[in-house]
């Protein structure tokens, strides 16, 4: 089993060149998120989330403050650190199997030890028998669990996912919720989920970092100190729910208030988003 | 699925044979044409005369040692022509330093029309095999570099990342990302590559005419106006044409199986 890592974050900020100065995208965020814990962010549209996960994973440089894994200075992509992103993004032209052997590539094991993992890991996430499909003839959530069994095959040390069931009907996310919190409890990594849905959010983190945009910065983190599996209809569930509703409510009507034309984030250029309206 | 009725084809034509209807109404046509003296020329010929021809040529072996002629040289240029395209689309495609410095002499080059090369190809390799295969292959060479290239810059991003995350090396990158993505493009060039080295290769028969080959077949036929050879040479070359594409489009659906909704459907 893989070493759970200590995430530190330390007044980061991050911004984009535009033609006119910068927008900061970022601003002065401190999180530390210790080994083995699960933590969700959300947070409306441009509140920076998402870059934030890519500045963890190391697809984006160029940021003021640290980000350290274990003390460390994250630098560039590593295999320590998976990621699932909205999308699964699994290569069409390989099988489920074959898409999660990729996350093998330079593993130092014997090709017999790499199938051995690859099927573990296929078990993992519910899809035996389905090892030779191509990714156009799995569903949404099937692909999906591939992407997370391709991101979790190389033992990272913390797992990002970014909005990971976002475009998944609702019966699918909320299965695949409880599948994912099994995982996480079976395997013990760091998990940080970036998402809209602040159920989701609830039911599976620690700790919930609420964010507000412009720049992105922390509004307030509440702390979910309930057994799992948790009952989504408890009065204890609700209650949080309100609180994290409340900082929700309150930072999307301040950012309602601005005005709606604003220059394009460079985050969303680079490759389209479905984002939930709020 | 429940009702039968829905899917019941109430068409007097079978669908497989639709596409027959309006070639049988031709020939029909040409026939009345003969059989009725519609026009005396000499331009017309019966439709039994094409026919013995098409026997005769077979029977006589001329019509073998045409068609290998041309094949060879449609498949050794076509060979030159994709080997040395893909290559090149490769290095475009992969190296921004070789597009650079390359890309726009070649993106001159392949504004000249193919046919202009002919003169040239004509001096510096005569009027023999050699020049026809050169100007084959150069057909072929184009439509190659340029889909190969086209395919290899168009790599989804999202793709590109997640190799990133998963830390490919320059080797993986190229052979387990960039060209399975760039695939079907590829075979794109090679498709069109096929017709082109093709239409070449008669179009290298007609324009340096010498030695043997289905395109000079046509040519003695109509030098000698026996127009039911040149009608034979369109129907082998129609059939040759035929069936290189059927040829390429099953190879093209086996290899993109991976993409599912390549697959035409066949109702």
């Amino acid at each position: 089993m893989a070493q759970a890592g200590t995430l530190e974050i330390e007044h980061l900020s991050k911004s984009y060149p535009l033609k006119d100065g910068e927008l900061a995208v970022l601003a002065d965020l401190t999180l530390t998120i210790k080994p083995g814990e699960f933590v969700s962010i959300v947070g409306s549209s441009g509140c920076g989330k998402s870059t934030l996960l890519r500045l963890i994973v190391g697809l984006e440089e160029d940021y003021q403050g640290q980000v350290l894994l274990d003390g460390e200075r994250i630098v560039g992509t590593s295999l320590q650190r998976g990621i699932v992103f909205q999308e699964h993004r699994l290569f069409p032209w390989l099988t489920a199997a074959e898409n999660i052997e990729l996350g093998l590539l330079n593993a130092e094991l014997t090709p017999g030890q790499k199938r051995l993992v690859v099927r573990e890991h296929i078990a993992l996430v519910g899809l035996e028998g389905f090892e030779k499909s191509y990714p156009h003839q799995l569903s949404g959530g099937m692909a999906q669990r591939v992407a997370i069994a391709r991101a979790l095959v190389g033992k990272p040390e913390i797992l990002l996912l970014d909005e990971p069931f976002g475009a998944l009907d609702a019966l699918t996310r909320a299965y695949l919720q409880e599948e994912l919190q099994r995982i996480w409890q079976a395997e013990g990594i760091t998990m940080i989920l970036v998402t809209h849905d602040v159920e989701e959010a609830i039911y599976l983190g620690d700790k919930v970092v609420v964010m507000e945009p412009r720049p992105g910065r922390i509004r307030r983190i509440v702390p979910v100190a309930l057994a799992h599996p948790r009952e989504r209809t408890g009065p204890a569930f609700a209650e949080i729910k309100q609180l994290v509703l409340q900082e929700f409510a309150g930072s999307s009507s301040a950012s309602l208030a601005e005005p709606p034309l604003r220059p394009q984030l460079s985050e969303t250029a680079q490759f389209p988003q479905w984002q939930f309206a709020i | 699925m429940a009702n039968g009725k829905f899917r019941r084809d109430k068409h007097p034509v079978p669908h497989f044979l639709r596409g027959w209807i309006l070639p049988a109404l031709l020939l029909l046509l040409w026939w009345l044409a003969v059989k009725f003296q519609w026009s005396t020329s000499p331009l017309l010929v019966p439709l039994g005369k094409v026919w013995d021809t098409s026997v005769a040529q077979t029977r006589s072996g001329e019509l073998r040692i045409a068609l290998e002629a041309s094949l060879r040289r449609d498949l050794i240029g076509f060979a030159i022509g994709v080997g040395g395209g893909l290559a090149f689309g490769i290095a475009l495609g992969l190296s921004r330093l070789f597009e650079r410095m390359i890309g726009p002499t070649f993106h001159t080059f392949k504004q000249i029309s193919l046919f202009a090369w002919i003169p040239l190809l004509s001096v510096w390799f005569g009027l023999g095999d050699t020049a026809k295969v050169a100007f084959l292959s150069l057909a072929a060479f184009f439509p190659m570099v340029l889909n190969t290239f086209e395919g290899i810059r168009s790599v989804p991003g999202e793709l590109i990342e997640a190799a990133r995350v998963l830390k490919f090396n320059r080797r993986q990158w190229i052979f387990k990302l960039v060209l399975p993505a760039a695939s079907p493009s590829i075979l794109t060039g090679v498709h069109l590559a096929m017709v082109y080295a093709w239409l070449a290769t008669l179009g290298a028969e007609y324009l340096l005419v010498s030695g043997k080959g289905i395109g000079n077949t046509m040519i003695d036929g109509r030098e000698l106006f026996l127009m039911d050879l040149v009608l034979f040479g369109v129907i082998v070359v129609g059939l040759v044409g035929f069936s290189l594409t059927w040829l390429a489009a099953r190879v093209e659906r086996r290899l993109l199986a991976w993409r599912g909704h390549s697959v035409t459907l066949r109702s």
